[in-house]
């Protein structure tokens, strides 16, 4: 795999967990905290955390229009949890301000607070190369109404919890957390 | 998910789920919040969680008397009002009131000096609860002690409702300082260096290994103004606490923005400056030899 330089955004939430892993499968980890940041990086990741907290400073640092471009100019983009709220065109439940790249509803808080927080195997049947993936599950969103071009790629208990819409990736659990890099490999590979 | 409470759960992963919301967190700044429409302006400003309780630290100071766990009702409005991580504190070793925290499912509980304690003598075990738990450390030992306990996040204690930040400078100083020290040893030094500092042996071992916390070590306990912040990350916390220094000063709203801000960027000190414009006054402190041991929290728990 070629070795990429891969931005995280820095505002809040799990990065050096990302960055960890990206080292692990030879990718260059950067924090994103501007703009002009974005230029000097191939892919994207918008990790979990509090998407009430990141959604503010990504209206404060007015990065919104910035990544917006950054993905529809082809370039991958992969969020977990509070991340896939961000990517969403619709959210619900407590709705916060969003990017508008991943045509699904996020609910957030979906499974309730974290006494509810689990984690268990993927549904048989999902994407092979993700066989048997452990998912971690922290105070999550579920992803419903999805659109006509959304490919589901995992599973769990029949709900969606990893899509993917032409180079914007999201996942509903925490691949860093379980210290597997496929999920982060398919960004790679773009 | 009745059905997944329900499931037996290794003690592994039940630790790895608390630990995955601290991880979470970090990089935000949890606020003190006595009602829900402090709540809801700690929301709108940025904060990552809150901490519900019925008295910032500073009017218990100022109160005496018993601080216990705050009323039910008061925290279920605040759960009702906001969409982010409500934490609640609970007396040192006060197992009861941290099952009610639990069975209310506050996303963290804080074990915490700041109420009276309980038990002058035992921390609660904090493994055989479902909830995580937040505690308070002075240094490495006491840090350890709380993680072999069952604590998926260490705070420093600092002093908390002071306004001053030299008590949680002076910890995370020690216990980062200690974490150091740890990794220079040898290895057949360790268990004299776990008996020196009464941690745990393995745990011991972890922090001579991976020269960090087995948890996220977040800052506490008098910070009261947007550098406060940015100073705590400067020493190596991964996210800080604000009592009292936010709705005890001027300006809520904008302070705690402004908090919420330097803390994000900790490293840039003109954003830290563009923080601090347009300002009010902070909160007013307290000096610390002004203060009598007796009346100094930290020195609650061991």
């Amino acid at each position: 795999m070629e070795s990429r330089r891969v931005g995280i955004l820095g505002i809040q939430g799990a990065v050096d967990k990302h960055a960890l892993l990206l080292k692990a499968t030879g990718a260059e980890a950067r924090v994103i905290l501007h703009p002009e940041e974005l230029k000097t990086v191939d892919a994207l990741i918008l990790p979990g955390g509090e998407s009430s907290t990141i959604s503010k400073g990504i209206a404060r640092l007015g990065l919104r229009e910035p990544i917006q471009d950054f993905v529809r100019q082809g370039r991958p983009v992969l969020g977990t949890c509070a991340g896939a709220i961000l990517l969403s065109k619709r959210c619900r439940n407590h709705p916060v301000p969003t990017l508008g790249l991943l045509d699904v509803t996020a609910c957030r808080n979906a499974y309730g607070t974290q006494v509810d927080s689990f984690s268990t195997g993927a549904d048989p049947g999902g994407e092979s190369q993700l066989a048997r993936m452990r998912c971690v599950f922290i105070r999550a969103p579920r992803l419903e109404d999805l659109g006509p071009a959304v490919e589901v790629l995992l599973r769990v208990d029949g709900w969606p919890v990893l899509v993917r819409e032409g180079s914007v990736l999201a996942a509903t659990f925490h691949p860093e957390l379980a210290d597997d890099p496929r999920v982060h490999a398919l960004l790679l590979k773009g | 998910m009745a059905e997944r409470n329900g499931q037996a759960r290794t003690g592994a992963e039940a630790f790895e789920l608390k630990i995955g919301l601290a991880e979470m967190l970090k990089g935000g700044v949890i606020m003190d919040v006595t009602d829900a429409d402090q709540a809801k302006v700690a929301e709108e400003a940025g904060a990552c969680a809150v901490m519900a309780l019925e008295r910032v630290p500073a009017d218990i100071r100022r109160d005496g008397g018993v601080a216990r766990m705050s009323a039910v009702d008061m925290i279920e409005g605040i759960q009702r009002s906001v969409s982010i991580p409500v934490m609640a504190k609970v007396r040192i070793g006060h197992i009861s009131e941290a099952r009610v925290l639990e069975v209310m499912g506050v996303d963290f509980i804080d074990e915490s000096e700041v109420l009276t304690p309980a038990d002058d003598e035992h921390h609660i075990d904090k493994h055989a609860f479902k909830s995580p738990f937040v505690c308070g450390a002075r240094n490495l030992g006491e840090a350890l002690r709380r993680i072999g306990e069952g604590a998926a996040m260490i705070r420093t204690k600092g002093e908390a409702g002071s306004g001053n930040i030299v008590e949680a400078v002076r910890h995370l100083r020690s216990v980062c300082g200690e974490i150091r020290a740890l990794q220079a040893v040898r290895s057949e030094e360790l268990m004299a260096c776990a008996k020196e500092m009464g941690a745990p042996y393995d745990l011991v071992q972890f922090v001579h290994e991976n020269g960090r916390l087995p948890v996220p070590n977040f800052a506490a306990g008098g910070i009261a103004t947007p550098p406060d912040a940015a100073l705590c990350r400067q020493l190596g916390a991964e996210a800080v606490f604000v009592g009292s220094g936010i709705f005890k000063s001027a300006d809520p709203a904008a302070r705690a923005r402004a908090i919420v801000q330097a803390n994000t960027h900790w490293d840039d000190p003109e954003q830290v400056m563009a923080a601090c414009r347009g300002l009010s006054e902070a909160m007013e402190g307290i000096e610390m030899s002004t203060l009598d041991e007796s009346d100094r929290l930290a020195n609650r728990g061991w």
